[in-house]
């Protein structure tokens, strides 16, 4: 089945900084979702943009539907913003406080002309109740709303315009535990629902464990590693994603497994490393890795990594752990 | 230690729901800045209007002259006293209300026609339109303010329109500057990036988000600014470029009046209370009105 | 260790809480005890008052006009109703707090030691007796001495929030206070933040009152913890007994609410 979404190369530059350096994803038709991993700096809020065309891609393409985003203008450009939809981070700005609820989403039906406008309230109520919220909201303001809530308005506005791809920027990051849950409920169920196609950003990797079929794991631009979730989280071939799943905590003292130390500060993206990016960081580097940039290869059906020793990786390698605090002699 | 940063939602009481009107009226009586600024500025207006009619000399405010109540003190017949051509005090000020805030109001409106569209589009368009937007404005804002209108003052025949003139060039760059900050961080939130995501026209997002948002700091100002074009006038006029004798301008009165003020007091305090009355009124009514319009502060407890 | 802090005084002891904005209560605790060399945490969502018991604690909750009522004692001496110039003494150099926000905390026209030399200057030390405390601690929390020189602006959210540590070490406070001081750093600086916190118990002998939304971040680091909500605290305990085997249907929620690596159950 073709993808409904391709992203060939991706290249993003915000002055001298590459914020996305070669990135190639797919994402299929839906029901389906993708995750994207990574820290600050990993550029993966930055793909996001990029597939939503708020920011210019400097090299790479992305295709919808087997056509070059980038070449769309006017009505196919219209029809491309309907297509796709974007949920943002941060519950504090996603709405404008001085409109209400209603007409903020009212406004995204109003410029597809998704309904006629006098059903657009009797819609606006339908959408508010999907994303299992009273329909009565519609008629405040957001800062009446909790931040759980308003993710959820932006949800509902998002879908108004019955999306074939929607991109969730850490869509729980700012949120409590409980709302968190409600929220990546609710997308499960939309998935299940709508059959949506979903591009899950976060830095959480137990999030992605529920909702995505494929993660893609982001370092400094460029992808580490890919592969169905599952398999890439219990059998990491990047020792980045050994690192990072290591120190995700968990509530469950069996679940843990001995944290993987990281040295040092994540490199500069203005003046990245030579060789392999994250080689200043790794407890498994060795000379070549210093020299030669590791290419996205396959070492197992579907599982495509950039590491230079990632069939060790695979293979379950020692890599050192414990802790960074050195004991005073 | 330094001090905590706590998030609003932590200290904030929470909301509840009413309806539009009772909301509407318990802003109102809530809002003391409001009432008492409108009511003000509400008496200026009705000054304003109804001084042919409530003033006991309307003449006076014209070319009448009276050479046998020349510089009388404040007494039954004249409240406000006379001043050095027996000219009704009281008249002259409530004839002034329709002149002064009058050339205020229109300087700012005209400030704020060609400031507001050019900052929204210097704040929110960026690039090479903020670029010549701005160096523009910059030009006009290195004059220092009041020797600019006074040279425009200077070029044009002396009269009302040419003070007018002269002080909405002077007054525009600033609200462009003001309006260019707000829509350029408006412009950069989520939820007008949402609304290009959503394929929002530019147009619509101006109109209906980045104008609504950056607007309140521009109302702040024009009321400020109230008092200060009404004293810039009257620096004008006392230089003789703005308003004429008989023209009961405030301003142009206090200018004339400080020869006497030893000991003859009145002629210059009436006029500049009424001065300090009008920036204080706007600018209740200014607070009151960004108050008013701040959604945030609905169902305040 | 449990068995210890039942015999001495706890380190930090509150008794009948009560934070109110004019008449309504943002926090009813009845009792929270915090011992020596101990990790509690202080577990609940937004708005359970958890942040205002920090303010309460640290003697700060009138800044925000809020009336505190009942007893916080340190090492058994009473906190409330002490005139600001002894808690003045009491803040930072014997109860530190770090926040949320390291970026907040630091005025950003000021350099990162010029703050924290004129921290420890202000608790009785000299000007060179507080920089070599303030290089020896910057050390110990693995960052280099030279950083002291950046501006908060040149730190990443790690690096700060370890600067804010490293100022709790330097001025050898007896109770920390960390206010969801995770919350707003990637996962693998997290584990380092925690870590050193551990280290700081271990070495230092530091109380540590954690404070966090995050039930994972509980589990790993705390020995007890308290589940708040709405201003009380409606469960408290060892952690592992808490998490495995909560009695109130609120962490029974909360617990249910956490992703995990291996999906939810």
């Amino acid at each position: 089945m073709a993808p409904l979404l391709e992203i060939a190369d991706l290249q993003v530059r915000f002055g001298l900084v590459r914020a996305v350096d070669g990135v190639s994803l797919d994402i299929a038709p839906g029901p389906f979702g993708l995750g994207l991993v990574g820290e600050s700096g990993s550029g993966k809020t930055t793909v996001g943009r990029a597939v939503l065309r708020l920011v210019p891609a400097a090299a790479g393409q992305i295709k919808f539907d087997g056509t070059d985003v980038a070449a769309l203008r006017g009505r196919a450009l219209r029809d491309y913003r309907r297509a796709v939809q974007i949920v943002f981070q941060d519950p504090d700005n996603t709405l404008d406080p001085r409109m209400r609820i209603g007409p903020a989403i009212a406004e995204a039906l109003a410029a597809h002309q998704m309904v006629p406008r006098r059903q657009a309230g009797q819609r606006v109520r339908e959408l508010l109740a999907e994303a299992g919220l009273d329909p009565d909201f519609a008629g405040r303001y957001p800062h009446q709303l909790s931040g759980g809530q308003r993710q959820r308005v932006a949800i509902a506005r998002a879908l108004s315009v019955q999306p074939r791809l929607l991109v969730l920027d850490e869509p729980t990051s700012a949120l409590d535990v409980r709302a968190q849950a409600r929220i990546l409920e609710l997308v499960g169920r939309l998935r299940a629902e709508r059959r949506l196609s979903y591009l899950l950003i976060t830095h959480n990797l137990a999030v992605v464990s529920e909702l995505c079929e494929q993660t893609a794991v982001l370092y400094l631009g460029r992808v580490a590693e890919s592969g169905p979730t599952a398999e890439l989280l219990g059998a990491p071939a990047h020792p980045y994603t050994r690192a990072l799943r290591s120190a995700v905590p968990e509530v469950d003292a069996g679940a843990r497994s001995a944290r993987i130390v990281l040295h040092g500060e994540p490199a500069n993206a203005i003046s990245p490393p030579p060789g392999c990016v994250f080689h200043p960081r790794c407890p498994l580097a060795i000379d070549r890795c210093t020299a030669e940039v590791p290419a996205l290869r396959t070492v197992a059906p579907g599982r495509q990594v950039a590491c230079h020793r990632a069939e060790e990786v695979l293979a379950g390698a020692e890599m050192p752990s414990g802790t960074d605090i050195p004991r005073p002699a | 230690m330094t001090q905590p940063m706590i998030a609003p939602q932590a200290v904030r009481p929470p909301q509840t729901g009413i309806t539009r009107g009772q909301a509407l009226r318990r802003r109102l009586t809530a809002n003391p800045l409001l009432t008492i600024g409108g009511a003000f500025v509400l008496l200026i207006v009705l000054a304003a209007i109804f001084a042919p009619l409530i003033a006991p000399f309307p003449g006076d405010a014209g070319t009448a002259t009276n050479p046998f109540a020349v510089l009388k003190a404040p007494s039954a017949a004249h409240w406000f006293g006379t001043d050095q051509v027996g000219r009704d005090i009281l008249s002259r000020v409530l004839f002034g209300a329709r002149v002064s805030p009058v050339i205020a109001i229109i300087v700012l409106a005209i400030a704020c026609l060609i400031g507001i569209p050019l900052g929204v589009a210097a704040g929110f368009l960026g690039g090479w339109v903020d670029e010549l937007i701005m160096r523009v404005t910059d030009i006009f804002l290195a004059f220092p303010p009041l020797l600019l209108a006074l040279a425009l003052a200077a070029v044009l025949p002396a009269s009302l329109t040419s003070l007018t003139i002269a002080m909405a060039a002077v007054w525009w760059p600033w609200y462009v500057r003001l309006i260019r900050g707000q829509a350029a961080s408006v412009a950069g939130r989520a939820y007008v990036e949402a609304c290009r995501a959503a394929g929002i026209s530019r147009l619509r997002i101006i109109f209906r988000h980045v104008l609504p948002n950056s607007f309140t700091p521009v109302l702040v100002q024009v009321s400020l600014d109230v008092g200060g074009v009404i004293l810039t006038a009257s620096a004008l006029s006392f230089l003789g470029l703005g308003a004429q004798d008989p023209v009961p301008d405030w301003g142009l009165m206090v200018a004339e009046g400080q020869r006497y003020f030893t000991p003859d007091w009145w002629l210059v305090t009436f006029p500049g209370l009424a001065i300090l009355l009008t920036a204080f009124a706007f600018n209740l009514l200014g607070d009151g009105l960004r108050d008013l319009l701040d959604p945030k502060r609905i169902f305040l407890r | 260790m449990t068995a210890e802090s039942q015999v001495t005084t706890p380190r930090l002891e509150i008794a009948g809480l009560t934070v109110r904005f004019g008449s309504r209560a943002v926090v009813t605790m009845d009792e929270l005890a915090l011992g020596d060399a101990e990790i509690v945490g202080l577990a609940g969502e937004s708005g359970s008052g958890k942040s205002m018991t920090t303010l309460a604690v640290l003697g700060l909750a009138g800044t925000v006009g809020a009336t505190v009522t009942g007893s916080i004692k340190l090492d058994g001496r009473e906190l409330t109703g002490l005139p600001d110039r002894e808690l003045r003494d009491i803040r930072g150099r014997r109860i530190a707090a770090i926040f949320q926000s390291p970026s907040m905390a630091f005025n950003p026209v000021f350099r990162v030691g010029h703050i924290a030399l004129r921290a420890l200057r202000q608790h009785g030390l000299t000007g060179s007796e507080a920089a070599d405390r303030a290089a020896q601690a910057m050390r110990e929390v693995l960052l280099s001495p030279d950083l002291l020189r950046r501006y908060p602006s040149q730190l990443s959210g790690g690096q700060l929030q370890r600067v804010a540590i490293a100022l709790a070490v330097a001025l050898r406070a007896e109770v920390l206070l960390a206010d969801e001081p995770t919350s707003a750093l990637d996962v693998t600086v997290q584990a380092e933040v925690l870590e050193l916190i551990r280290e700081l118990r271990r070495r230092e002998g530091m109380s540590v009152l954690f404070i966090s939304h995050d039930l994972a971040v509980v589990a790993e680091l705390c020995d007890r913890v308290a589940v708040m909500r709405a201003g009380e605290i409606v469960e408290q305990g060892p952690v592992d007994q808490i998490m495995s085997a909560p009695r109130h249907a609120y962490t029974a929620d909360l617990l249910r609410s956490v992703p995990t690596l291996r999906g939810r159950g």
